[in-house]
């Protein structure tokens, strides 16, 4: 399992996703993600993508307002990691079209739905944007 | 009506929470929509139901509680809608772990999903499952997930492997079900089955030898075709990322080669062409690309031996390092750490850049470096490579000093050929970040100084230097007071000057500024301070001309609001004071501590036979008094664990021998020492306060010994004892020695006879091995003075040698010790050796002697242990 868990956090350091792939109580999930958030917030754009703390390793990257967080353990490829966040953005891109912090915590559930199509148990489980979209496509249409 | 459209209202929940300006308002946002939801639980309100959950997330996201929403979730998963389900299903996975009873309820549910004739149901219970699965679930829906392996759909087929592998990591027996299924995917052509059977393989082979053997023998060529396939497909606009056809699928199956090709030569000769092509084919300009050279160079390292591609790969490496993006140069590192069991060589040949990201502006990359560097260190490099660090430490960042401190010392520690590098380097470190330096780490420094005689002065020389300039370092500060106390006179005599030093003058009166000025600042904490008393004291006895200015800073101390100190200042008063004769003794130089012993403790193993060394017998007192640094309060507790325990008293004789009044004491209502905890007991030599007037009030042990001295020593003892009102009487009644007579009538003896009556010898201990006679005289015009000769006898066939008596006495008692005739007690009686002492008893004629005694010797090189109490002296002593 390469992925702990999966963080959008604005500017300001609140949180507006998370999904864990393993166990934590809310008390530990708060300071976890306030720890790290701190760490991460105060790191300039010449500095590398990575930081380690406990024993997880963070792959962030800053959109605008919106830093995407990953957690990963010391066997994921980093790299690659940067490179899911970025296809992440891409897909909710495509959906919400230009996507930005509101439609996310408005389209929280989405959002979530569309993550489920690509990660499951902390393995990505797809990387075509069209097939991480149609069930959600299909869903819209339904409605 | 859509469920997720209908969001006005937990749209409103969500700006009304941003509305927010403070923690306390959003609390009471979110308890009022909580309640309003568990009011909904209730009514079972169907229509709303899927909105409260969408609302649960969001209050869940936000770290408040929401097990109430738990059944609601249920009851959504069992409705018959997929938008129900959806949302059911993801609020199953975000509130719900496993861990949670209400999991049993859902497995019906899930099962019946499993079965369903929709794949997109199919789909949401195969994610829920993958995602929360526990292990009873697993065997539960092990063959519903299996079935749907070969599900005619690919996206219910992906979900499916992914599902496998949460269960085969749950029930690891359940391997061997999946093996054949999980072959079969690696040959479908769907990325995301692809995908996604590989990781399925690759969890496979680490639950279970048999798999790995199974696909390496199967599937290694159809990896292999699939590398090349994807590494030379055409442009897949679906999959492309930056020119690279899907490179997460490029990265899955390098990493299963990995574990294909790692120690088997066959498989690892398969792959050989196509990972040289991934090698040199792949462009390095984009993220995307590297992230699978990455992997490529991984791969190349872990498989069997190919020189030629291991050249490829460590030049992959030097290219990332040289690299002027940090995430390239991050996992160059990264991957220079795992290379190094590979091939050193080569990556020795990177030092230099390393070095360099040791000193990098970014916490990560340093973080990294500084490890790989720490794994690089060997005797060769060892000077230069410390040099440097330590340099960079003077420049580097407060929060990087932490680990570049350990790590440093870590290496000081481990490659220190001589001691004055050793000593050079920690005064270095200390100067530079002694705040940082853990306390094991001066501890262990202490050791080394107090074994490296020679440079004792130049160690004393060279802190009292750094101390001048660095005096906020705190582990500094306490190294320097400990050698100050310890080497004052060396300071200011400048003795064993080594060549290489300057010379330089300091006085009597800078050594005590030093202590004083430490003692003084705000800074220092309660060790430091303490550590400054005793240097205090040390200091005292060896600068006597200082005496009276060290006494004032000890008196200052006197109304510490802190116990310690103020207990400290309060016996060391009273010691520069009253106890001049004895103070020269108490405070002689710490034995050179054992650095075997103590590096034996810090790495957590007690060594059981570790002998107590004559030298730290005979300077207890010292030891005793220095509380703070640990390994002397180790030698300390060693000498408790370890002493063989003949004498009846044994079981703590420190305690016997120095708190003679720790006994329950009813006589002495004001003694209050007997609360303290137990180290503070062993530091209180001196205030071991009045003894108990009787006999009665000693504790058992004691009294055990006195009786065994009684029976063992004869009738006149036992009428001579004090600890015997009974005998007393009856040798009273029959006609009984003098001095009864004239102690118990007499209020002062001393006018009585001007030469002082004759007192007889008594046998003041006897053991299987051992005699000592105490024969006594007083000397003319003083009657509180008591000369004692001790005579020892040694009753065994074995030659006893490092023969050591000790004794301790209650402060009533002043005593001094003359050294004995011999350290060596030949065996059966064929000699005997003499010691003198003198007893002043300040309350003469009050109270009776009493001594606590301790004898050390070895034999056939084995060091022995005896101690007991003397109580039964001749009254009017």
């Amino acid at each position: 399992m390469g992925i702990r868990f999966i963080l959008m956090v604005n500017k300001q350091g609140q949180t507006r996703l998370a999904q864990y792939y393993e166990y934590l109580t809310i008390e530990e999930r708060r300071a976890l993600e306030g720890e790290i958030v701190r760490k991460c917030l105060a790191r300039n754009e010449q500095q590398c993508s990575f930081v380690e703390h406990r024993n997880y390793k963070i792959v962030y990257r800053r959109y605008a307002s919106l830093f995407f967080l990953v957690g990963v353990d010391n066997e994921e490829n980093e790299l690659a990691i940067l490179e899911f966040i970025h296809l992440l953005v891409e897909t909710m891109d495509r959906h919400f079209g230009n996507v930005c912090e509101l439609d996310i915590m408005f389209h929280l559930e989405k959002a979530h739905f569309m993550l489920e199509e690509m990660v499951m148990n902390g393995c990505i489980i797809e990387t075509s944007k069209a097939n991480i979209l149609a069930p959600i496509q299909l869903m819209d249409k339904a409605s | 009506m859509n469920p997720f459209s209908s969001g006005t209202r937990l749209r409103d929940m969500i700006r009304a929470i941003r509305a927010c300006k403070t923690a306390a308002e959003e609390r009471a946002v979110v308890r009022k929509e909580s309640a309003a939801i568990r009011a909904a639980v209730g009514e079972s309100d169907n229509e709303y139901r899927h909105r409260n959950l969408a609302k649960l997330m969001f209050i869940h996201m936000l770290g408040y509680p929401t097990h109430f929403g738990q059944m609601e979730c249920l009851k959504l998963i069992a409705a018959s809608g997929f938008p129900e389900k959806r949302i059911g299903y993801l609020g199953l996975m975000l509130l719900l772990d496993e861990r949670q009873e209400v999991l049993m309820l859902v497995t019906n549910s899930l099962k019946q999903d499993l079965n369903h004739s929709n794949q997109y149901i199919v789909g949401l219970a195969l994610c829920a499952l993958g995602n929360i699965c526990s292990a009873e679930m697993a065997r539960d829906l092990a063959p519903e997930v299996e079935r749907l392996l070969q599900f005619r759909d690919p996206n219910v087929r992906k979900k499916a492997a992914l599902c496998s592998i949460r269960i085969i990591k749950k029930v690891p027996d359940l391997a061997e079900n999946f093996m054949n299924p999980a072959a079969s995917l690696l040959k479908e052509k769907h990325h995301g089955v692809l995908l996604t059977g590989l990781q399925l393989c690759t969890d496979l082979c680490k639950v279970s030898e048999e798999a790995l053997e199974y696909f390496r023998k199967k599937c290694t060529e159809s990896v292999v075709k699939a590398l090349k396939d994807v590494a030379n497909s055409p442009y897949a606009p679906e999959y492309d990322i930056s020119g690279i056809t899907d490179p997460f699928l490029h990265i899955r199956l390098l990493r299963f080669l990995r574990i294909l090709g790692h120690g088997d030569a066959d498989a690892s000769d398969c792959m050989n062409d196509i990972l040289a092509q991934v090698a040199t084919k792949t462009e390095s300009n984009k993220n995307a690309g590297n992230a699978i050279l990455y992997e490529c160079v991984e791969t190349i390292m872990s498989i069997e031996d190919n020189s030629g591609l291991r050249v490829l790969a460590i030049n992959i490496l030097g290219r990332f390092l040289s690299n002027r993006d940090n995430n390239i140069r991050y996992v160059a590192l990264n991957m220079l750490m795992r290379a190094i069991t590979v091939d050193a060589q080569a990556v020795q040949r990177h030092r230099a850049t390393i070095l360099e990201c040791v000193k990098d502006s970014d916490a990560s990359i340093r973080k990294r470096a500084l490890e790989l560097l720490y794994l690089l260190v060997n005797e060769s490099n060892v000077k230069s490579l410390t040099k440097e660090l330590i340099e960079h430490l003077e420049v580097s960042e407060q929060e990087f000093k932490g680990d570049l401190t350990a790590k440093i010392c870590s290496i000081i520690e481990k490659f220190s050929t001589e001691k004055i590098w050793y000593i050079d380097q920690m005064l270095k470190v200390l100067s530079e970040a002694g705040n940082f330096v853990k306390d094991e780490v001066w501890h262990a420094l202490i050791v080394v100084i107090s074994n490296a005689s020679n440079l004792h002065g130049y160690t004393v020389r060279s802190l009292y230097k750094a101390v001048q300039t660095s005096g906020e370092q705190e582990s500094l500060v306490r190294v320097a007071v400990w050698c100050i106390g310890e080497y004052g006179e060396m300071l200011v005599n400048s003795t064993g000057m080594l060549d290489i030093e300057d010379p330089i003058t300091v006085t009597e009166s800078d050594a005590v500024d030093v202590i004083e000025i430490s003692l003084k600042n705000h800074t220092s904490d309660l060790t430091t301070r303490a550590m400054c008393l005793i240097a205090l004291l040390k200091l005292s006895s060896r600068f006597p001309a200082c005496s009276q200015r060290i006494k004032d800073i000890v008196v200052q101390n006197k109304g510490s609001l802190v116990l310690e100190l103020q207990q400290r200042s309060i016996e060391f008063n009273s010691i520069i004071e009253k106890h001049q004769n004895i103070r020269s003794l108490l405070v002689e130089r710490m034995p050179v501590l054992d650095e075997a012993t103590y590096s034996g403790r810090r790495a957590g193993s007690l060594s059981a036979t570790i002998p107590i060394s004559n030298g730290a017998a005979i300077n207890l007192p010292n030891g005793v008094a220095k509380p703070t640094a640990a390994p002397l309060v180790d030698l300390l507790d060693l000498s408790l664990d370890d002493a063989p325990a003949p004498s009846s008293s044994g079981s703590g004789f420190l305690h016997d021998l120095l708190g003679v009044d720790l006994s329950p004491a009813p006589s002495q209502s004001g003694t209050s020492q007997a609360q303290k905890s137990g180290t503070d007991v062993l530091l209180d030599l001196l205030s071991i306060g009045t003894p108990p007037a009787q006999s009665s009030s000693f504790s058992s042990d004691i009294l055990s010994t006195s009786q065994d001295n009684t029976t063992s020593s004869g009738n006149l003892q036992r009428l001579s004892s004090p600890s015997m009102p009974s005998t007393q009487i009856s040798s009273a009644a029959g006609g009984s020695p003098i001095m009864d007579l004239l102690d118990g009538f007499a209020p002062n003896p001393a006018t009585s006879d001007a030469n002082g009556p004759v007192y007889p010898s008594v046998v003041a201990f006897e053991s299987s091995s051992l005699k000592i006679l105490f024969n006594f005289s007083k000397p003319p015009g003083n009657p509180q003075t008591t000369t004692i000769q001790a005579t020892f006898t040694n009753k065994s066939p074995n030659t006893f040698t490092d023969f050591i008596f000790q004794a301790a006495v209650p402060k009533f008692l002043q005593l001094h010790l003359d050294p004995a005739s011999s350290n060596t007690l030949p065996e059966s009686g064929n000699g005997s050796i003499t010691q003198d002492m003198r007893v002043t008893n300040s309350q003469h004629g009050k109270k009776s002697l009493v001594m606590r005694i301790r004898i050390s010797y070895k034999v056939d090189s084995k060091d022995i242990l005896e101690e007991g109490q003397i109580n039964n002296f001749p009254r009017g002593l």
